[in-house]
């Protein structure tokens, strides 16, 4: 099992074969959760498909959505699906432990020590900035997302993406309005060219 | 403590709100706001954004807003009970049709329904972007940081957290 390698760095493209220990399941939930300022959403991408290459970035994105769609967090259920897939029950709850323990610790003692000390402004002022590189590296790791659907041939795709993004990050409409027009659009189009 | 009537009303109100968070835990927060402030009364409108801030700028899955929420209304037990509620019940439901998706690997429903989803997602995930960037970016400097972070993530290999701690002494020096 413990065959470490070093994996070479440079592509993306291959997920590895060896699937990972509970231990290890449960290190890189925790280091996802304490590094993901922001929400966890790009450092499970960057550890997952870059990093451990346990997934492609095809799997990746499909685990994702699947995720999205059904109701609670998306990455706490993605950290289930994941975790029980590759260890059974016991990897899904060991995986949901390493994603959910640490930053629960974390924010009750930062909670405690707020209802203490209330606002400290240079604090306030250092949590800014590193919120603000973060919607940075959300950026980035929805481009690197959305790359394995706009090298595909098929237009509907990009379209359905592009159109979901400005009608909610833009003309900040009702989501559950774009999603009743937006969806059914999408899943047709898949089903026809499926 | 407060008394298992708190802890029992955090457990239903939460077990209940999971199922409003589709597309992430923040699809739920408007709710949460309204039962929390204006129906319960466990905290003001202050307090209540306060709170949303420290979870949204504390490090973890954005749903431990609902931890810090249980807390101020229980204490420990009331951190444990909210989260449980608001994780348990999805987690077994995502156990179970993730095993199912698994089971069906290759059907063509299953092709449809994933290439159907996967654009939605994708596009609504950018939106999120533009949402905590929103939040984020009240300066010049920070718009900087966000545009710097976001080039430099995708074309160079380098640590987001080399990019963080940077951004954090930026703002600890009042640059921000």
């Amino acid at each position: 099992m413990n065959h470490s390698s070093p994996a070479p760095r440079a592509t993306e493209a291959v997920a590895a074969p060896a699937p990972p220990r509970l231990s290890e399941l449960f290190v890189a939930y925790a280091l996802i959760s304490l590094y993901g300022f922001g929400g966890v959403l790009a450092w499970s991408r960057r550890m997952m498909v870059e990093e451990r290459r346990w997934l492609t970035p095809e799997q990746f994105n499909e685990a994702y959505a699947l995720c999205s769609f059904l109701p609670g967090p998306n990455i706490v259920n993605f950290s289930v699906i994941f975790g029980s897939r590759v260890r059974g029950p016991l990897g899904g709850l060991t995986a949901l432990v390493g994603l959910l323990g640490p930053p629960m610790v974390l924010i009750i003692v930062i909670g405690a020590l707020y209802a203490h000390y209330g606002d400290l402004p240079s604090l306030r002022r250092a949590l800014i900035g590193v919120t603000a590189a973060a919607a940075g590296l959300i950026m980035s790791t929805v481009v690197k997302m959305a790359l394995p659907l706009f090298r595909n041939r098929a237009v509907g795709g990009p379209v359905i993406a592009l159109a979901t993004f400005g009608a909610i990050g833009i003309a900040q409409w009702p989501l559950p309005i774009v999603l009743v027009v937006v969806l059914p659009i999408s899943l047709a189009l898949a089903w026809v060219r499926r | 403590m407060k008394d298992l009537g708190t802890l029992g009303t955090l457990a239903w109100f939460f077990a209940l709100m999971s199922l409003f968070a589709i597309g992430g835990a923040n699809s739920a927060v408007p709710e949460i706001h309204r039962f929390a402030v204006d129906v319960q009364h466990w905290m003001t409108d202050p307090q209540f954004s306060d709170i949303f801030g420290l979870a949204q700028l504390t490090p973890g899955p954005n749903v431990i807003v609902v931890t810090l929420i249980g807390y101020h209304v229980a204490g420990l037990a009331g951190a444990l009970v909210a989260t449980l509620a608001m994780c348990g019940p999805t987690c077994l439901l995502a156990f179970y049709v993730g095993r199912t998706f698994d089971r069906f690997r290759g059907a063509s429903w299953q092709v449809a329904l994933a290439g159907g989803l996967v654009p939605v997602t994708l596009g609504l995930t950018a939106a999120s972007a533009v949402v905590v960037a929103r939040a984020a970016d009240d300066t010049r400097v920070a718009v900087a940081i966000t545009v710097a972070t976001a080039l430099m993530t995708y074309w160079i290999r380098v640590n987001p957290l080399w990019l963080f701690a940077v951004a954090a002494l930026l703002g600890l020096s009042g640059v921000v």
